[in-house]
């Protein structure tokens, strides 16, 4: 009876769109009105798998996803080991740590493409007047490749911030006498790190990094703000894809066709995720 | 003092983008635009502030009212879903019924479905029940992206918590509710502070939905405004960059202040 | 615990039945979505652009002056970037959020066939007709109906420096075809006075296809065969043109940033006297020349855009004021787009965006406003040249404006990503 409340605010949102966006993938929707629509059956996926514009926009994806989460794993392990460390002012150091987080994903994306401005920005005025680099270069516009870096630089920026708190918490539930035991019998802080408190950590590390692959995944509104997609397409994600589909080219079949393709790449993930938990609690009970 | 080094290093590489944001909000155009860059501005103004606190119409309302939007929606969604998380949440870490993981997960699987999947079809619902462009609609979307959430951390979180204290209530005459109530919920604190602080953060950073789903005034969130912002004022970036402080704000001061919740929430909580 | 059952249970069997009642729910009836004349008063909702033409200030100043004069109806306008205006367009359509949507020269064949915005043929006098200038008169027209009443008429001109351009001994007569441009460009370069004289609007978006419309026409090129029915682009002045383009950023002429600016980074790159030359729209002939925000006003001089041996087309930008298709108060709608598209109206600001009325051409209140512009326009808008009219257009459009990119940044040849691109958007005709 608790629960009746939150499956009703979640299923009620959440199933009838979803079961609908599968019809519709099915028609060829291609109005913002209801109306009598034409059933075309698996054509929308058909056009979509056959479309070079799909396959690049995986691709940026695939390697925005790989790109940002193990960034933001690697600094975020090494952020929460200084986050636990006893230090002085180690409150302002984590009030400091927790602020791009705060930071709202558009403003984040706003702030970088500022910094990043051709012709004004401060990375430009900073690279050149420390002499490491000749001059100006546009850094969201002359390589699509180095734009996407780009992009993946602001994400890792803002979530490698979350990613350490979690493995912070992480970090303080082993507890202290095993690497303390480990040291008095000659281990160097190394091989504790990785013969004690990896495979310890090892359940959070793999919670952490599902959830961001899946965040990461879905990525839009970065790309929306920094790069719009730009330059030649080189920052266009699955769901930037979708979005210009649904929107732009009024093709809601399309763009549902494409959406419940990203589900199964995420369903994949997600099937991942819970055999992980399952294994925890299998090895908690 | 290796630890100290790391540290600095650390704060500096956070905190370099986020003091050039705010340079930014309070140096003269011209400084801006100024080649070699001068890293602190010659003139100093807050007239960028002023205009977005003052302003009658255009930016500076839209900006106002996007504010109080984004508060609206954002409490709005917090007092609903973390209610009725916490309440499921107690359900599914003390209740034995059939099929308890399978209810969980299935929560848990909507929290992963990408919103574009759900954004189409939605938005046809929405414009047939009125609901596009107003806060109740925005309400009511984003609770269901926060209530998964809520109710997966408070579930766990309510897990940890020892099931004895709970007997002894009901031992001494408490009943199940008045045992929550009494009992639980002040020990689950921390908890509840944490999902409130996420889901709140959900809300204001969440902008695809509302990208589609508001277009006046009436309902558009902060996100919203600052992206329009963005790309109609393109060059006034000190505009941008104030818009952008006062847009970081609410959720900045928020985090800080309840840090240290957050930690002892997401310890004994969720990633357990 | 029994009851528990019944939640997961009629859950269960609601999600099996979902895809069947979402299916039916495919005819259902729409008439609570369409609009309605309305009274005529009350308060209506009008979107609008900043980004050329009028100034969000313009366009305040105007609905003030029309409520003082129609007391009875209140205007609540709403301003987006060029970018977020069609999908806001769209996204609000189904709510009949807006009364009056403002609408690209583009959009008509896409907007008309979906009833996102009204037909008003039979409420279109048929003066405006012969009093419109041909070139705006086509903004919101679509196989013979109008779907709105052109407001804004524009193409893009070529803007100088005159003080670089005076330095570098540079013919102003020679900028009246492209090679001449080149020429000048190279010369200016040459002489160090800045690092790239050319700057455009080059990022992957409309105003990229803006600009390469313009060329394509210049080098006597067309989008479509003249049945609409194949691609054409891919060949003659289209590559031309882009080849063109490619040159300019090869030859170091044009600023590498251009290919991620859109109107107003070219005018701020430009106002800063960071360019010696740029193409953009009407509106920065007076933002240029205003020294609060420009450092080489009084410096900056038009020209009719130059020829590239195919003619001197220029691209048709103008726009529409349009009754959108879910306003419930039409009447409302339609008295204030009558207002703001009367002559009166446009020439008082003809400052920000020229008229749309043959006539005001010869009003001395208008040219007097800025002859220099007015005679540039004069010539331009004599002919103009269209992007493809078909209902798919914005497709199309994205498609071409990642291909070129892909050519501009070297990452494809030029005749590579034409016919990639023609390959692509074939199907969409």
């Amino acid at each position: 009876m608790l629960l009746l409340p939150a499956a009703l605010v979640v299923f009620g949102v959440v199933l009838w769109p979803a079961g609908r966006a599968l019809v519709i993938s099915f028609l060829d929707v291609d109005s913002p009105f209801p109306g009598a629509y034409p059933f075309v059956g698996l054509r929308n996926y058909t056009d979509i798998l056959g479309n070079p514009r799909f396959w690049a926009a995986a691709q940026h994806t695939l390697y925005f996803t790989v790109a940002s989460t193990t960034l933001e794993v690697v600094l975020g392990l090494g952020l929460a080991h200084l986050l636990a460390a006893p230090m002085r002012f180690r409150w302002l150091f984590r009030a400091i740590v927790i602020l791009p987080w705060a930071l709202p994903t558009i403003v984040n994306g706003a702030m970088w493409r500022w910094i990043l401005n051709a012709e004004y920005g401060a990375l430009n005025a900073l690279l050149t007047q420390l002499h490491l680099m000749g001059d100006y270069r546009s850094w969201l516009g002359s390589d699509p490749f180095l734009a996407l870096n780009m992009v993946v630089v602001a994400d890792v920026w803002k979530n490698t911030s979350l990613v350490a708190f979690f493995l912070l918490a992480g970090l303080s539930a082993i507890p202290a006498e095993l690497g303390e035991a480990a040291r008095i019998d000659g281990a160097g802080s190394f091989r504790v790190f990785w013969r004690i408190t990896l495979p310890l950590l090892r359940p959070t590390l793999a919670a952490v990094l599902v959830l961001r692959v899946i965040e990461a995944f879905k990525v839009f509104d970065i790309v929306y703000v920094m790069t719009g997609g730009g330059p030649a397409s080189g920052t266009q994600t699955i769901t930037f894809l979708t979005y210009l589909q649904a929107f732009s080219a009024q093709r809601f079949s399309s763009g549902a066709a494409l959406a419940y393709l990203t589900v199964v790449a995420v369903l994949m993930l997600a099937l991942i995720y819970l055999r992980l938990l399952r294994q925890q609690e299998m090895r908690a009970s | 003092m290796r630890r100290t080094l790391g540290a600095l290093t650390a704060s500096t590489l956070i905190l370099a983008p986020f003091l050039w944001l705010i340079v930014s909000s309070i140096a003269g155009q011209t400084d801006l635009l100024e080649r070699p860059l001068h890293w602190w501005p010659e003139h100093v103004t807050l007239s960028r502030y002023r205009e977005i606190f003052t302003g009658h119409e255009g930016v500076a309302a839209q900006f106002r009212s996007a504010m109080l939007n984004s508060l609206i929606v954002g409490a709005g969604t917090v007092v609903i879903s973390v209610s009725v998380g916490t309440l499921g949440g107690y359900a599914l870490a003390r209740l034995t019924f059939p099929l308890r993981r399978t209810t969980l997960l299935s929560f848990l699987v909507t929290y992963m479905l990408p919103p574009i999947v759900l954004i189409i079809p939605l938005y046809l619902l929405m414009a047939r029940f009125g609901l596009l462009d107003t806060k109740l609609g925005l309400i009511i979307v984003y609770c269901s992206l926060a209530t998964p959430f809520a109710l997966w951390t408070m579930s766990t979180f309510f897990g940890s918590l020892p099931v004895e204290l709970e007997e002894a209530a009901r031992v001494d005459g408490c009943t199940r509710l008045g045992a929550l109530v009494r009992v639980i919920l002040p020990l689950a604190r921390p908890g509840v502070v944490a999902t409130t602080l996420f889901v709140f953060l959900l809300c204001w950073d969440e902008f695809l939905y509302a990208l589609i789903f508001t277009s006046t005034s009436d309902a558009k969130t902060i996100p919203v405004a600052i992206a329009e912002f963005t790309g109609r004022n393109a060059v006034d970036f000190g505009l941008i960059a104030a818009g952008g402080v006062l847009a970081a704000l609410p959720p900045v001061l928020l985090a800080v202040v309840l840090q240290r919740h957050l930690i002892a929430g997401l310890t004994t909580g969720s990633l357990k | 615990m029994p009851e528990m059952h019944y939640p997961r249970r009629t859950l269960l069997a609601a999600a099996a039945l979902l895809p069947l009642t979402a299916a039916c729910d495919v005819g259902g009836s729409n008439s609570s979505d369409t609009g309605g004349e309305g009274t005529g008063e009350g308060k209506i909702t009008a979107l609008f652009m900043q980004q050329a033409g009028y100034s969000e200030a313009d366009i305040r100043a105007m609905t003030a002056d029309f409520q003082a004069k129609y007391p009875k109806i209140t205007v609540e306008p709403t301003f987006v970037a060029y970018e977020a205006l069609h999908d806001k367009i769209v996204a609000a359509a189904p709510a009949g959020t807006y009364d009056v949507v403002l609408i690209d020269v583009i959009w008509p064949a896409e907007f008309g066939s979906k009833k996102i915005v009204t037909d008003v043929t039979s409420q279109f006098p048929a003066a405006w007709k012969t009093d419109m200038l041909g070139g705006a008169l086509k903004t919101a027209e679509y196989q013979g109906k109008y779907y709105g009443v052109p407001w804004i008429l524009d193409s893009k001109y070529l803007f100088y420096n005159t003080e670089i351009l005076g330095k570098a001994g540079v013919d102003v007569a020679t900028l009246s075809t492209w090679d001449g441009v080149l020429a000048a460009a190279a010369k200016i370069k040459a002489a160090n006075l800045v690092k790239h004289p050319l700057v455009w609007s080059w990022k992957q978006a409309e105003a990229l296809i803006c600009d390469y419309t313009q060329l394509l026409g210049a080098f006597g090129g067309k989008f479509l065969a003249d049945d609409f029915k194949s691609i054409a682009f891919d060949s003659g002045g289209g590559l031309e043109a882009l080849k063109w383009m490619k040159k300019t950023i090869d030859d170091g002429l044009t600023n590498p940033n251009s290919m991620e600016s859109l109107e107003e980074d070219v005018r701020k790159i430009f106002s800063e006297g960071s360019a010696a030359m740029a193409l953009n729209w009407t509106y920065m002939f007076n933002a240029a020349n205003d020294p609060a925000q420009s450092k080489v006003a009084g410096k900056v001089e038009v020209l009719p855009t130059p020829s590239g041996g195919g003619g001197s087309p220029g691209v048709n930008g103008s726009m529409a004021l349009c009754v959108s298709g879910g306003s419930k108060n039409q009447k409302a709608a339609w008295t204030y787009i009558s207002y703001l598209t009367s002559a009166e109206v446009q020439n008082k600001y003809a400052k920000s965006s020229l008229p749309c009325w043959g006539k005001s051409y010869d009003d001395p209140a208008v040219v007097s406003v800025s002859p220099k512009m007015v005679a540039a326009a004069k010539k331009e808008l004599a002919s103009l040249i269209s992007r493809p009219e078909v209902p798919r257009y914005n497709e199309i459009s994205q498609i071409l404006q990642a291909e070129l990119q892909q050519a501009l940044l070297g990452k494809k040849a030029p005749e590579k990503a034409l016919s990639d691109a023609a390959a692509q958007a074939k199907s969409l005709l």
